[in-house]
């Protein structure tokens, strides 16, 4: 059986929240749905040289996939692996739908100001993201495209977009392998699709685990040719 | 099934104030004035045309495929698609398309990503990103690789299966089929005319693009 990661400490996130962290090399972030429903949108960064970030169009085209789970890498757009799925209870996670703006969720849900609601203010991903962002010296060329955990949404044949609703149940939960020292850039805002007409995003946990460099055998690294020469690029660039 | 919709345009090529032809593997950074149309034309079939827009006054707000596929909740660009920025404007707008369906989907292609796609040994050869690097940096304005983001490929599809894959189909082109978009403000396009030679996005054979734009 291959090592397990060890748990250091857990975070609560409520829905709505932002978060940011560099995770260091072989470390897990592990996000679990408390609630169920809840929506995790996240970009990355190499955390040494920020140019190399996440990129959504190399990581789907090279493993042939517009959904992303156990065993899937999230790649930089320098031809290396960020972040590995290394366990997936939900099964399905969205990269395709972006995230919210300002002006799309007073649209939504209407206004609800700080100086009237305090902290069950209307909060938007996409501010949420240059806060934590900025926090880092980075700004809005730095924006990448996200995925957004725990959510699913279905494609027709036509491309149109529908949420599928009931993805992701209470205690889901899915393991984030970093590669390198990762910039880790999160919020818990709804998922922009979500037809639920309610303001009402979802906390999650956010757990940091130690854990062992992925084996010559790591379902990750094996998952395709693609992944095994991704983490070979990975490997000689930390050599 | 899926529908496949073609519109027509009737702006004539005799017409337009700027024309110009650009080579398989060749890049071209052009500004595209507040209501001015530019077409982009498939000379010879099968050829993906890499593109990214910026607004003309500020590179930040620029092209973003996730905000253009969720605002009309669908995944294939075709007329009536506003091309949506990251600051939420709309760049410009397809008004007329004889291809039918173009992919924002599967990003440029780059030396790296051909290495972890095709073979490590494939560094060298030529590709998207290197193209959008170099016009990018002549351009000036301190441009950077961060502003080489996430583009559109006219011309190419990308179909999303029902249970999540996603394949590079043959392509829905053919020769003199074109796409047509209305700047909505100043913008600045930037294109790589795709020299990739290990996947059928070019059908293996890269050809030229024709552009143009009317007053």
């Amino acid at each position: 059986m291959p090592e397990s990661p060890t748990p250091l400490f857990d975070e609560h996130l409520p829905g709505g929240g932002l978060w940011s962290a560099v995770i260091r090399r072989h470390q897990v972030l592990r996000l679990t749905d408390i609630e169920g429903g809840a929506n995790v949108s996240l970009m990355a960064w190499n955390a040494a040289a920020p140019l190399d970030r996440l990129n959504l169009p190399d990581t789907l085209k090279a493993q042939y996939t517009a959904r992303l789970t156990r065993g899937h890498v999230l790649m930089g757009d320098m031809g290396r692996v960020l972040l590995s799925i290394t366990s997936d209870t939900a099964g399905w996670h969205d990269p395709l739908g972006g995230h919210s703006d300002a002006g799309e969720v007073l649209q939504k849900y209407g206004e609800r100001s700080y100086q009237e609601a305090r902290n069950d203010w209307h909060r938007n991903a996409h501010d949420n993201f240059l806060v934590e962002m900025g926090k880092h010296g980075l700004g809005p060329r730095d924006l990448v495209a996200n995925v957004n955990f725990f959510s699913r949404l279905d494609a027709d044949d036509d491309g149109r977009l529908s949420f599928h609703s009931g993805n992701s149940k209470a205690g889901d939960s899915v393991d984030l392998r970093a590669e390198m020292d990762v910039l880790v850039v999160l919020t818990t805002c709804q998922h922009p699709l979500d037809p639920n007409p309610a303001y009402a995003p979802k906390p999650v946990t956010l757990t940091t685990l130690s854990g062992p460099p992925p084996a010559a055998d790591d379902f990750c690294r094996l998952f395709r040719g693609e992944n095994q020469r991704a983490f070979t690029l990975t490997e000689r660039y930390l050599a | 099934m899926s529908t496949l919709i073609y519109t027509e345009s009737r702006l004539d090529p005799a017409r337009a104030v700027y024309d110009k032809v650009v080579g398989a593997g060749d890049g071209w950074m052009h500004t595209i004035k507040a209501g001015q149309s530019f077409r982009i034309v498939d000379m010879e079939g099968n050829q993906a045309a890499d593109t990214l827009f910026y607004d003309a006054d500020d590179f930040a707000n620029r092209y973003s495929a996730q905000d253009t596929i969720r605002r009309q909740g669908a995944i294939y660009l075709t007329t009536g698609t506003p091309l949506y920025s990251t600051g939420g404007d709309v760049l410009l707008n397809i008004t007329a398309d004889t291809c039918g369906r173009h992919d924002t989907l599967g990003g440029a292609c780059a030396t790296e990503s051909n290495q972890v796609r095709y073979a490590l040994d494939k560094r060298w050869m030529h590709a998207c990103r290197d193209t959008f690097m170099l016009q990018l940096l002549k351009w000036g304005r301190d441009a950077t690789k961060a502003d080489i983001t996430h583009n559109i490929n006219f011309f190419m599809n990308v179909p999303v299966t029902p249970d999540g894959g996603l394949s590079f189909a043959d392509g829905v082109s053919a020769g003199g089929r074109y796409v047509e978009m209305r700047a909505e403000r100043d913008v600045v396009a930037l294109i790589s005319n795709c020299p990739q030679l290990n996947n059928p996005c070019n059908a293996y054979n890269p050809t030229p693009i024709r552009l143009l734009i009317w007053d």
